[in-house]
């Protein structure tokens, strides 16, 4: 059985956002870390791997090569092998284009009906909870998102999804993908002999060549040219100011509030 | 030294894990009660943390000296007593067996020990027998397939929880000194065993001490640890290792306090403006960060002439642990000023990090015994 785990290097948000000339970010001027979701995904796949025998995690990224950095965190917290793809071809790709590069490198690696794709909701950085969902498509799986629960039995896995105003239960055969939220777990930390052998696992890098014969890659619609979405502006909110707690009798707030809202003259 | 990409991952690891799990109701816990957390340690085994030294073939990580350095080193940044935690079995309790253990001994004892199932104290120290650890007066006479061990061993950290304890005694007595000693590791449960009261200590409270006193204990002799008569130097070799350790345990403390300094010099207002644009505060925090810095390429460096099995990594060892010691002591003390009163308060860290920091030069060698070592080399010829 193989599980495969889509992750991204994310720029860390709690730190300085900088943006490219043309909108895009510029990533090589921030912190980067894996992103949070996705080491939920990960923990699930780690999970499932303590619990059945011969089952292999994968992780898989599309990003620059610096993405390996983070790819060789994962192997330190017990993935089993790594798959970089990478290519000048593929830069720039908005989530319909990435999402095709990562189907065709998925069915590049090969799925069987035993296998599962993970994913995280949603990437820090853009926020589009797309590419999981669109994966599936790419691959004609089925798709559960926002993940707060897994189980699997056979060749089938009931999923708990959680919506904001409940829980749905749907159960779906293998393979299938599905996107996973911070309340499915907490994610392991890496190992000191997860990181003293990180090396002996495997790090395989798809270029362009590698996956240009693949049915799913359409040239025209790869990278920042073939990509549907442009980005118009990106900007950094300006910081709102802090929230105030008023305290007292309900009468005395209200005074209070009345008070603070003439001062600046809203009433 | 700039750390290569695996250690600089394990440092990363080891600060991720400390900055989450050692929580502020955990450290408030283990100083207000003293009493040892058992659940935290088997948190620290589960990522391999307590066996980070021990090799793979003995159920550790296979680490080296660098890569334990570091890990004492961020845990006592976020709390001293912790970094305790993790050192007992890599250093003083599992030591002497990676140093003189027979295989069976190694086979039978590092395991569990490595995954935190059992602990091993180290017991050297007598109330008449501190720096000069020579001065033993614990005996253990032959009886047949057994050693009789009679005598007290005192200010054994780790004792009230420990499940064996390695303990050094005479076999000799007709030999003078550090002669004729030799290395036990004895059973906490054997009959003779007792403990003292659990000491009340100024600082690294959570890991409790106390006495281990022997009134005929019988070890059998498949548990003496290296050749007979000739156990004190398997326990200076091991205090070489462990001095590393708390050498990086000061490191780690100094930058823990200056890091504290550093936030409250820039959030305290005094006569209109913060006190870090005081030049007598700034500067202050320019000198903890210098020998902060200082202390710890030391300790690198003497790790790695660890790593290297080096002749001077004893010399090494002890400049970095009088080194770092006195600068954890040094900086703590700064830190409290620049906190001024509150300081003084045990509601801030740098108040139980100026308690901590106290036993570091004094445990492991006092700093006048790393003194007499780095002396003793440089004269020796």
């Amino acid at each position: 059985m193989k599980i495969y785990v889509c992750v991204k290097q994310v720029p860390d948000t709690t730190g300085k956002v900088a943006v490219n000339e043309n909108g895009t970010l510029n990533r090589a001027s921030m912190a980067t870390i894996t992103n949070p979701d996705d080491l939920n995904a990960v923990e699930a796949a780690l999970a499932l791997k303590d619990q059945v025998e011969d089952a292999k995690v994968i992780v898989v990224s599309m990003g620059p090569p610096q993405a390996s950095s983070m790819l060789k965190e994962l192997l330190a917290m017990g993935a089993d092998e790594a798959v970089l793809i990478s290519g000048r071809e593929f830069g720039g790709s908005d989530t319909f284009a990435t999402s095709q590069i990562i189907a065709a490198g998925i069915s590049h690696l090969g799925l069987t009906d035993e296998d599962l794709i993970f994913c995280g909701r949603q990437a820090i950085d853009g926020d589009t909870a797309q590419v999981g969902p669109q994966i599936a498509e790419k691959l004609n799986l089925p798709q559960i998102t926002y993940a707060a629960d897994i189980q699997k039995d056979g060749k089938t896995v009931t999923v708990k999804r959680a919506l904001e105003d409940g829980y749905m239960t749907i159960q779906v055969p293998m393979p299938c993908l599905i996107t996973c939220i911070k309340e499915l777990n907490e994610p392991r930390y890496m190992s000191v002999q997860g990181i003293l052998g990180y090396d002996q696992k495997p790090i395989t890098v798809l270029d362009y060549e590698a996956l240009k014969d693949e049915p799913l890659i359409e040239p025209d619609t790869i990278g920042l040219k073939g990509s549907p979405t442009n980005i118009f502006k990106s900007f950094t909110p300006p910081v709102k100011g802090a929230g105030r707690m008023l305290a007292g009798t309900e009468k005395e707030m209200a005074e209070e509030l009345a008070a603070c809202l003439a001062k600046k003259h809203v009433i | 030294m700039i750390l290569d990409e695996k250690h600089a991952m394990l440092q990363k690891l080891y600060r991720q894990f400390a900055e989450t799990e050692f929580t502020k109701e955990l450290l408030d816990d283990l100083d207000e009660t003293g009493e040892f957390h058992r659940e935290i340690l088997e948190k620290m085994a589960r990522y391999g943390f307590t066996g980070v030294k021990i090799p793979v073939e003995y159920g550790g990580s296979g680490g080296d000296y660098l890569a334990y350095a570091l890990l004492i080193e961020e845990f006592a940044r976020v709390s001293p007593v912790l970094s305790v935690y993790v050192n007992t079995s890599n250093s003083l309790g599992g030591g002497p067996l990676m140093l003189a253990g027979s295989e069976e001994q190694k086979q039978r004892f590092l395991p569990p020990v490595a995954k935190a199932e059992k602990i091993i104290v180290f017991a050297l120290t007598e109330p008449g027998a501190g720096s000069d650890a020579g001065g033993t007066t614990t005996t253990a006479i032959q009886d047949g397939d057994d050693f009789i061990l009679n005598g007290r061993k005192t200010f054994i950290s780790g004792a009230p929880m420990a499940d064996d304890c390695i303990v050094f005694a005479k076999t000799d007595t007709s030999q003078k000194g550090s002669r004729g000693i030799s290395m036990f590791i004895m059973d906490m449960k054997s009959e003779g065993v007792s403990l003292g009261k659990p000491e009340k200590k100024m600082g690294i409270k959570g890991y409790p001490t106390c006495d281990v006193v022997m009134e005929d204990v019988r070890v059998p002799k498949d548990r003496l640890v290296g050749p007979l008569h000739k156990g004190f130097q398997y326990a200076m070799k091991t205090l070489d290792g462990g001095r590393l350790g708390m050498a990086a345990q000061g490191v780690g403390i100094a930058q823990g306090c200056l890091e504290e300094a550093v936030k409250y010099a820039k959030e305290r207002r005094q006569f209109g403006r913060p006190i870090a644009q005081f030049q007598a505060i700034a500067f202050m925090l320019a000198d903890m960060a210098t020998e902060v810095e200082a202390a710890r390429q030391l300790v690198y460096h003497a790790a790695e002439l660890m790593d290297a099995h080096s002749d001077e990594a004893t010399m090494a060892c002890s400049i970095a642990k009088y080194y770092a010691a006195e600068a954890a002591n040094r900086v703590a003390y700064k830190a409290v000023q620049i906190h001024g009163g509150y300081g003084f308060i045990n509601e801030y860290k740098v108040e139980r990090m100026y308690r901590d920091a106290r036993i570091v030069p004094i445990y492991e060698g006092t700093s006048q015994v790393q003194q007499l070592v780095i002396s003793g080399k440089l004269l020796k010829d």
